[in-house]
Formats: structure tokens, sequence, C-alpha cells
């Protein structure tokens, strides 16, 4: 206690210091023309936004030092609008701190807390209004009510049912079937291996059926990435060697992480990366991951060529594509 | 009586004897708002939040939610005959064909940015000053749930006009859907309506966009304003504020005319920015295809920090029973956001826990004066500055020649250390302060002028400080640590001993400070 006896006073509230404004009435009136001529400033800035809005074309473009070139239109319709708001906003702050009252104001501040008959009588009206009610002695109306209550919530589940369809096993599937052609996106022409150099990348998606339409879920499972090597720059085992055609090999685009395309292939050191989190798979292992958040390697398409050369899918892919989920293995 | 007093008079006649609201304005116009810079940074998140709905109901006059497939044949000549969503070809309509839309569109999306910037701000200066204690913990609360449903609402926002860029943060979006447990690939289906992307899911989030998000948010913001004013502001301490007064300029007319002109200056700031800023040019992007993605991806600076959390989480999933579980997403994407912001809304509690400390506080703490909470906030600031680089980490990479390796590993090792590192200097640095804070308060302020002595020595002058600065820096009360005994008064063991011991090591840790100036240390000065 002794020590807020020993405590450093409180000097109590400064006095108030007069501005110019208040005892000179020229510096009244000039601080009144600053008000004026920024708010004169904001109607000017109306002015520019619709003199830029009737009478600058919309392709004018014009060169303005640290912007670059600038398209006229935008800029002064702009540069107009931020004019006529900015200007009432620093006229009536100046307005304010000029010449409108400056003297600070005290007010008390009330304890929140309720006084003690009051918070009595809203306990006894909250007890009355529930023995009122009988909701403790009447247990079979309290607890129908808490099931219907419960009950009732799940209806708005129910309704959202048809917000989607089940996955099944869509998320399982694509849509390569043994014998696909691979085709070039864009263009949709069939490729044939010696289309590609060594060193060589290309997007594809599987060739269409007559009539079929290439949808962009579609896309978003069966990008694949085809990359030439030579065969000897591979380090893989014989099947999945065998799942290769003269150093070509092909992976799903579709990153195992979050399904960003796997857009960015570095032909020196043969890594593919993922630009939305930098996983990092090498291609002639596989696309083995050696960096980055993936967990797993890019699921590799088995690919050959048919009788006229051109580049198949030996088999449909061998595991769901694209990032984990749940029921993945099953 | 002028002639227009008297339609006046006889207007707010009318509406009280209506309404009676003439009792409750005589109250309220005379409400008092302390001034201080530090004030404004929650305001500028209001009217940022006003400008937002103004300029965003302009885009909705021409933006059509739809991601039905549309050939673009519009005046941008780079993507004539291009195949998009009609999202994305009314978003280039926007752009290119509404006069002023473009500037709408740039002003909205800066706006969006200086929104939740100033959230962000705001929501430092109250940690920090202790503006959170009782009787605010509710509007803290209504704060994290609008920093939280801000970030949702943003990226729901860029991710509308169904560019490139936008399209590839939502397909990152279904993965983290697709990575829940169990229901993860119903979740996902059921919000796409079938396989990702599908046709559904823009006119789903354009409803959620525009409607159900800032309407709880205008509910929100406005128990948030009624809480702070009938709860009356927080002041800064200083001559003559207490805990019992409120000190400031009166509603009408200086608060009016500071609080309503700098709305127009946020606008017009928030315009400039849109007229010679260019922002999120969709039309260079081109159209989401899911086969593309152009590299330097980023997300707006508020997920910046999850997509840097996502980018250096170690490549761990794990088989249970045959099922996948990717810890690799749940745990950057899902639980440890999840912990900070469960952590962060129940701040108040846990420190009114630790000082056991339940009466109001209307004075604001000067930061050092809390040396704990104060390190606390910058140990979560670092390890978010760290995220936030990551997630950064290809652009900081050709920035500065760097690998994207080695700011991976420096971000995966710094945000175990830094922060601990952080919250240990920042405590000092408190202290330190607080030790100069008594030392200017006995010895005065150094002058720079130095005096010879009569015996050749030479010393500076020092002046005795205002007797105004001597209080702001011994105003604040010192609380000693929580006496909590391990045995109650007839030596029997209290139970939670475990609890209790935390309880009083973290009371111990709350309470260190250097003992502040006081009249009899200055009188014994004095002395001297």
């Amino acid at each position: 206690m002794s020590k807020e006896i020993d405590a450093i006073k409180d000097p109590g509230l400064p006095e108030h210091v007069l501005r110019r404004a208040d005892t000179d009435p020229i510096a009244a009136r000039k601080a009144e023309r600053q008000v004026a001529t920024l708010f004169t400033l904001s109607s000017l800035g109306t002015i520019t936004l619709i003199g830029a809005y009737f009478f600058i074309p919309q392709d004018v473009f014009i060169f303005f030092p640290v912007l670059g070139s600038t398209n006229a239109h935008q800029l002064f319709l702009g540069l107009g609008l931020a004019a006529s708001v900015f200007f009432i906003g620093m006229g009536a702050i100046h307005w304010a701190k000029t010449l409108m009252p400056d003297e600070e104001v005290v007010i008390q501040r009330h304890e929140f807390r309720s006084p003690d008959e009051d918070r009595a009588e809203f306990v006894k009206t909250a007890k009355e209004g529930a023995a009122a009610a009988g909701l403790g002695r009447r247990s079979l109306i309290k607890r129908s009510l808490g099931l219907s209550l419960g009950l009732a919530g799940l209806s708005p589940l129910v309704l959202l049912r048809d917000l989607g369809p089940t996955p099944g096993d869509s998320l399982s599937k694509t849509s390569w079937k043994a014998g696909t052609r691979l085709v070039t996106d864009p263009g949709d022409r069939p490729i044939k291996a010696s289309d590609l150099e060594v060193g060589a990348v290309a997007q594809t998606l599987p060739e269409l059926a007559k009539g079929e339409k290439r949808t962009l879920p579609n896309i978003a499972r069966d990008a694949v990435l085809l990359i030439r090597l030579r065969p000897e720059e591979f380090n893989l085992n014989a099947e999945r060697l065998s799942w290769t055609h003269e150093g070509i090999i092909a992976f799903s685009k579709i990153c195992s992480h979050m399904g960003c395309a796997v857009a960015l292939y570095e032909q020196q050191t043969k890594h593919l990366l993922c630009p939305c989190h930098q996983s990092t798979f090498d291609v002639t292992r596989a696309a083995k991951v050696i960096f980055g958040p993936a967990a797993r390697p890019l699921p590799q398409l088995a690919v050959t060529v048919d009788s006229e050369g051109y580049l198949v899918a030996q088999s449909p892919f061998t595991e769901p594509i694209g990032p984990s989920f749940w029921g993945r293995l099953k | 009586m002028t002639a227009r007093e008297r339609i006046a008079g006889s207007v707010a006649n009318y509406v009280d004897e209506r309404t009676g609201a003439a009792a409750w304005m005589k109250k309220n116009l005379n409400k008092v708002f302390p001034d201080h810079w530090s004030f404004l940074l929650g305001e500028i998140a209001l009217y940022s939040f006003v400008i937002l709905l103004l300029s965003g109901t302009f885009l909705t006059f021409w933006f059509d939610p739809s991601q039905r497939e549309v050939i673009y044949d519009g005046t941008y000549a780079p993507l004539q005959g291009i195949h998009m969503s009609a999202a994305y070809a009314s978003s280039l309509d926007i752009s290119f064909e509404v006069r002023g839309g473009l500037l709408m569109r740039q002003i909205h999306h800066w706006s969006a940015l200086i929104f939740m910037a100033a959230i962000v701000v705001h929501l430092m200066r109250v940690y920090f000053t202790g503006a959170f204690r009782k009787p605010r913990e509710f509007n803290w609360i209504i704060g994290i749930g609008l920093l939280t449903l801000g970030i949702v609402e943003g990226f729901l926002g860029y991710s509308l006009p169904d560019d490139l860029l936008s399209g590839t943060g939502i397909r990152i979006a279904e993965a983290i859907m697709q990575a829940i447990p169990v229901v993860g690939s119903y979740i996902s289906f059921f919000a796409f309506g079938g396989a990702f992307p599908g046709e559904a899911f823009i006119p789903r989030i354009y409803i959620v966009h525009v409607l159900i998000l800032p309407g709880i948010f205008l509910a929100l913001i406005t128990v948030h304003l009624m809480l702070v004013w009938y709860q009356k502001h927080t002041q800064y301490p200083g001559p003559g504020r207490t805990e019992k007064n409120v000190v400031g300029y009166p509603l009408l007319p200086v608060y009016m005319a500071k609080a309503g002109g700098f709305f127009f200056i946020v606008f017009g700031v928030t315009a400039f920015l849109g007229a010679v800023a260019s922002i999120n040019p969709i039309w260079l992007y081109g159209p989401y295809t899911p086969a593309q993605v152009s590299a330097g991806s980023q997300p707006d600076w508020y997920m910046g920090w999850l997509d840097g959390l996502v980018r250096m989480a170690p490549p761990i999933e794990t088989i249970f029973f045959g099922y996948t579980i990717s810890w690799n997403i749940l745990l950057p994407g899902l639980i440890i956001p999840g912990i900070l912001f469960t952590g962060m809304a129940l701040y108040p509690f846990i420190e009114s826990w630790i000082t056991g400390d339940k009466r109001e506080h209307h004075l604001l703490d000067r930061p050092r004066n809390a040396p704990n909470r104060t390190a606390l906030g910058v140990m979560s600031l670092t390890f978010m500055i760290i995220a936030l680089i990551n997630g950064g980490n290809d652009i900081f990479a050709t920035t500065f020649d760097l690998t994207i390796n080695q700011i991976m590993w420096f971000s995966r090792i710094s945000i175990f250390i830094l922060p601990p590192i952080a919250f240990v200097i920042t405590k000092r640095l408190c202290l330190s302060l607080q030790r100069a804070d008594r030392e200017l308060v006995l010895h005065g302020r150094e002058t720079g002028r130095l005096v010879m002595m009569p015996h050749g020595e030479f010393v500076e002058v020092h002046e005795p400080i205002s007797p105004e600065k001597a209080w702001i820096l011994t105003q604040h009360e010192q609380q000693p640590a929580l006496a909590l005994e391990e045995n109650d008064a007839s030596g029997v063991r209290r139970p939670g001993v475990l609890k209790n011991k935390l309880r009083a090591r973290m009371s111990k840790a709350h309470a260190v400070s250097i003992p502040k100036a006081t009249a009899a240390d200055l009188k014994e000065i004095e002395h001297h």
C-alpha cells in the first residue's frame, strides 16, 4: 500500500492553449479560406472525372514519368475521383482542426455491472418464467422438445444433399485406357515418337472419341506431360522402364500435392517443378519427390506406340492422380 | 427564430413525438472520443468496408457469375476467339468496355488489401496496448471473427474472375477440402457440384461473396461499433486521464468532422492507388484451365502466410488402415491456422487467468509495461512473417538471386528458432525501456550541455522532466505475481497442483518488471 502513497502525483489535465485562429480574426479568416480552397479542389476533381468519362476515349495511351505508358481514360477518371473525395476529407479535417472548438472534454464512465437489486429482480423473473413454463417438472416435454429441435436441425443438411453427387470412384479414374492416343494440347494432334526430340516436353491429353467434348473436369484429371530423355539417362526399375518408349516417359501433370499443373521443367537437371508450392520431382527416377511438400511421386502413365506409330497409353493409370484423399488406396 | 430553425424544429418535433429520439440523441451527441492516431486504424478498416460495398455493388451490375463456356469477342485483341467462362469474359468487359470499370475493379481490390491490412494493424494496436481486457473481451472475439471472415471473403473475391491465377487458388482450396479425413472428397463434391472445377462453384461463391458474408460482416461490425459506443473508448494514459473518465472531443462537431473527413481521405487514397497502381491484371493471366499455371503464382498478402506454411510443410502422408491422411496439407492448411486463431480468440481469458486480474481496464498499457504480452505478440508476428516470406519464396529467390531451396530451408528451420529468440529479445528490450523510464524520471533528461566543475571534472547537465511526462512514465500499476500456495492453510495439498504450478510460473513470468520510480525515490535523490 505504501507504494501507492509514494506514487508520483497526477498533475491533472494540462491547461488549454488557444490557437491563433481562436484569438486572431485574420488567422481565422485565413483558415476559412484554406478550407474553402480544399473544397474547391474537390469540385475540380469531380469536373476532371466527368471530363475524362465523356471526352477521353478508352484507347488513348499517354506516357507518364514513373507510371510509364498509361491509359489516359482510366488515369484521369481515377485521379479525378481521388481528388473529388480526398479534398472533401482534407477540408473537413482542416476545418475541425483550425476552427471548431479544440478544448478537450471530460465525461465520466459508469460501471457496466447492473445494480444488485436489478440482478436479483432479473434472476427472480427468469426463475418465475421457467417455473411457469414448468420445464423443470415436465421432463416428457423437455425431452421430446430436445429431440425435435435436434432433428429439425438435421433438415438443412438433408435439403442441401443435392449440392453435388457423391464422389464414388470418380476421383480414382481418368479417361486413359489401354490404346488411348496421346494428342497435343492445344491442337488435338496425335504424336509420333519422332515428333519429340531428346530434351523436349509436350503437354498432352487423351484423344477424344467422335462427338465427345473436352470438359475442364476431364482436363483436370487427364493432363499428361511427355518428356523425352536419352534412354540411358533413366534410373528406373525394369517395370517402369517398360512403361517408357524410346526414352519417352509420361507423367500426370496434376501435382500429387495440391493439384496444380506441374508446369516447369528444367532441362539440365531433368527436374519437374510445381510453381505453386515448389515440390520438385526427378524425371529420371520416375518423378520421385526430391524437394518440397509433395509426399508422392507423380503417377506415371505407361506409353508405347500403336501400329501407325502414334504414341498411346499401354494401360490406364495404376493409381489415382492428383492430391490425396481419405479413400485414395481403397 | 429564423425560417431555417422553424423547419428544423418542426421536423425534429415530428420525429421525436413518434420515436422519443431526443432523449437518446441528447445523451449521445455529447459522447466523447479520445484522440490518438492509432485509434484511426480501426476506422480505416471500417471505411474500406464501405468502399468495398460501394465499388463491389458497381461491379455486380456487369459481372456474370457463370462458368458457362463462351468465346471472347471483346476489344482486348490477344484473347479474341479464346474459349473462356462467362465470369472471366465479363471481368474482361468490365476492365475494357465499361467506362470506369477497370478503375472500380482496382479500387475494389486495393480496398480489400487495405481492409485486411487495417484489420491486422488494428488488432496489433488492441493487443499491444491491452485494450482487449475486461470489459472488451466480446469485441476482441468479434474482431477475430471479422479477421477470419475477411480472409475467406478476400479469397472468394479474387477467385471470382476465374482467370488462370484465381483458378489455381481454387484448385488448392479444393485440395485442402479433399484432404479432410473421412468426408473430404464428399465436401469437395458437394462444394463443386461434382468433380473439380465443374460449373457450380463460381455462382455459389458469388452469392457467398456478395450477400452472405457481407451480411454477416455488417451485423458483426454493427455490434462491434455499438459495443465501442456503449462501453466508451479506451484512452492512453496521461495527465488527468483515469480509469473512471474519458478525455477527448465531443461527437458534435469535432469528432464527426474528423471521422467523416477521414472516410473521404481513405476513399481518396484508395481511388488514387486504383488510378495509378495496376493490380491483378487478369487479362495477362488468361482463362483458367487445370492443365496450366504461371510461374510466380502468388495469393493476396493475407493468404500468403498460409501458402508459406503449406510450402514449408514436411512431405508426410500416413496410411491408417488403408486410408490416407495428408499431414503435409492438414497440418499447415487447417491444424496450425486453427490453433493460431483459437489461441488468439482465447488470449484475453488466458491472460486474465494468469494474472488473476478481473477488474475493468479503460486506460491502455504502454507495451513496454507488459513485457510478457508484448514479447508473445512479437513472437507470433515473427512466426507469421517467416511464413509470409516463405509464401513468396519464388519471388524472393528471383529478386535476391537465391535458390528456392535455400529460402525453404531457412524458413523450415527459423520458424522454430526465431520466434522464441524474438520473445526473449523483446522481453529484455521492454525491461530495458522500463529501466530507461525510471532513469528519466529520477535523473531527468540529458541536455547535451557540458559543465566544467571547479575541480576540473566535466559533467553533463540533466534537466528534470515535466510533471506530465513523469506521470505518464509512472502511472502504470505493477501487479505482483499471484501467490498460489501448493498447500492450503491447514497444510493439505490443494487439488490441481500441476495446474496451479503452471499458473504460478506463468504469473511470475508475466509480473517481471523494473520497479517504477516513486516520489520517495525522487526525494531520496534530491537529498544527495
